[in-house]
């Protein structure tokens, strides 16, 4: 009897009626789910860089973090081990009470199953001198938002084609806006 | 065009041009031509001309007052601005969006779309010769923004939806007009398949221009109408559904030519499947509150989220870091257009002088929006 009605029943959670009056049970939170494949890309990455430092898991996403000299091997293989080969964003963060500059590279895939999940590396510098490896050579990419991230927080990328400011005048001469020790004109 | 008398010392027959800033067709953007006769050797495109600063605003307002500056970069797409921000600081004030203000949310985000990508035909049209498209694109278009209206109260920057879901609830009259424009839309875009994407002209004048290919889309990082018509089939919405999009019937259209070409047609195809989303959610639209209550200044838990969505234009994206004050500590937009920046001195090699405003224009490309 079962498989008789089951095609004649609908869908509980979608709403097929046309007429708005049914009123739809407002929809249950959805269960604390387990991130299993954040747990698994975190696993594969510790697993071949001991040192790398898992900052949060989520569904969909995972962030891990590393220093600027490994970075460029930890890139290489989340970009070719794992498939993580089409870049999203490159942003930086200003953490100025711990004297530091992160870099952060959201990463997408093309790979089928995995497109909608996103790796974020990211990798700490000190305030002082920041200087990190570019990350071209593995994510074309990456080129202007490298370069964004340079005028707007001057962490120096080693090894980047061109450095000169994009969205910034040329002859700007201050602290780099993004930084929080600079302030906005008027504040 | 300003030309610089500027000649490479290693040829001579090579001269510098820079096509903008006050270039009709380049808008407040800039591109530095090395040409040899009528043939681009190499561009270099110098953006920056409308940088207000939008991250570093973003970190002295409130969640609350960082909605109405937030969509001004993107005055054609400002609800797709807007609602990944919104997923952004729900995820992180763990808000339960009522399922009514997650239809409206789609309505007013495909609705928007259509709005972006009929001002992006018009002036494709213009751009390869055809003033029809222009005048027709831009007409139809107001039809979308008075609907748009009805729903909002705002023609342009709408501020509709917000962090715990829309700003009001969609006035009934509005559902039937909606429905009767997403009816007589379908037969007017069959009317743009045939005076402009059948027309023999248009064809020879972007058919295998500008190519770019499925494995360059990729390293380059390229997204939305640009990845779709290279072959790469991203679409947020499908990927990960946010907001209710897995309840709709949609497609991903997907063009492999990689062509000036099938980024125009791209762009059509997308209007379609907005349509069929539009009606959808308006014959559906379920009952119930349209948004929380969150207070003039929400109390944001300290935390870090990366969300995205699927804008007009490609992947709108937000990284949103927050300390627990009620400021963001950081709040990094990622838009299309600086995303795919990148590809147009790939696409502008050995092209002649007269296929640069139709490549430059077919990458969807908005200068506000990529400087913010």
């Amino acid at each position: 009897m079962s498989n008789v009605q089951a095609p004649t029943s609908p869908p509980p959670s979608k709403p097929t009626s046309v007429a708005p009056q049914v009123a739809t049970t407002p929809q249950a939170p959805p269960a604390k789910l387990e991130p299993v494949r954040a747990k698994a890309f975190a696993a594969q990455i510790t697993s071949a860089f001991p040192d790398v430092k898992v900052d949060w898991m989520k569904e969909r996403r995972l962030k891990v973090s590393t220093t600027p000299a490994r970075i460029e091997e930890v890139g290489i293989f989340v970009r070719g081990t794992l498939g993580f080969d089409h870049i999203s964003t490159v942003s930086g963060v200003d953490w100025i009470a711990r004297n530091e500059l992160e870099v952060v590279y959201f990463l997408g895939s093309s790979t089928p199953g995995q497109e909608d999940f996103i790796v974020a590396l990211s990798e700490h510098v000190a305030r002082d001198n920041p200087v990190v490896p570019t990350m071209v050579d593995v994510w074309k990419g990456v080129e202007y938002h490298e370069r964004e991230t340079h005028e707007m927080f001057g962490i120096n990328f080693q090894g980047h084609p061109n450095q000169s400011h994009l969205f910034l005048p040329e002859d700007w001469n201050d602290l780099p806006p993004l930084r929080k020790d600079y302030v906005s004109p008027g504040r | 065009m300003t030309l610089e008398t500027e000649y490479m010392p290693d040829a001579d027959r090579i001269m510098s041009v820079s096509l903008g800033p006050q270039h009709p067709g380049a808008g407040h953007f800039r591109i530095k031509l090395w040409l040899d006769g009528d043939y681009v050797v190499r561009a270099e495109p110098d953006a920056g001309y409308v940088h207000r600063g939008e991250e570093k605003m973003g970190e002295y307002r409130n969640y609350t007052q960082n909605v109405p500056h937030l969509e001004r970069p993107v005055i054609l797409d400002s609800s797709n601005i807007l609602l990944p921000y919104a997923l952004g600081v729900d995820e992180l004030m763990s808000n339960k969006i009522p399922a009514r203000a997650q239809y409206l949310r789609v309505i007013m985000s495909e609705t928007n779309r259509i709005i972006s990508h009929m001002y992006f035909l018009a002036i494709q049209g213009l751009f390869l010769g055809h003033t029809t498209l222009i005048t027709w694109c831009m007409g139809d278009r107001d039809f979308w923004i008075d609907f748009a209206e009805r729903i909002a109260g705002a023609r342009v920057t709408f501020a509709y939806i917000i962090p715990g879901g829309v700003r009001n609830d969609i006035p009934s009259f509005a559902i039937d007009k909606g429905l009767k424009l997403c009816d007589w839309f379908d037969k007017r875009m069959d009317e743009y398949e045939k005076i402009f994407f059948q027309n023999p002209m248009v064809h020879q004048r972007s058919d295998g221009i500008g190519v770019l290919s499925r494995e360059d889309a990729i390293a380059y990082g390229a997204t939305g109408t640009v990845a779709r018509a290279s072959g790469l089939a991203v679409d947020v919405r499908k990927d990960e559904p946010y907001s209710s999009y897995d309840d709709f019937e949609f497609k991903t259209p997907v063009m492999t030519q990689g062509d000036v070409y099938a980024r125009s047609y791209v762009a059509l195809l997308d209007m379609r499947e907005a349509v069929k989303i539009i009606r959808q959610a308006l014959k559906r639209l379920p009952p119930g509150p349209v948004r929380l209550k969150l207070g003039p200044q929400p109390r944001v838990p300290a935390g870090e989220v990366y969300s995205r969505t699927e804008g007009a234009r490609g992947e709108m994206s937000y990284y949103i870091v927050s300390d627990g004050s009620p400021r963001p500590y950081r709040l990094k937009i990622g838009v299309p257009s600086a995303k795919n920046l990148r590809v147009l001195p790939v696409l502008l090699k050995n092209v002649h002088i007269a296929d640069i405003p139709p490549i430059y224009w077919g990458l969807n490309y908005w200068p506000v929006e990529a400087d913010r």
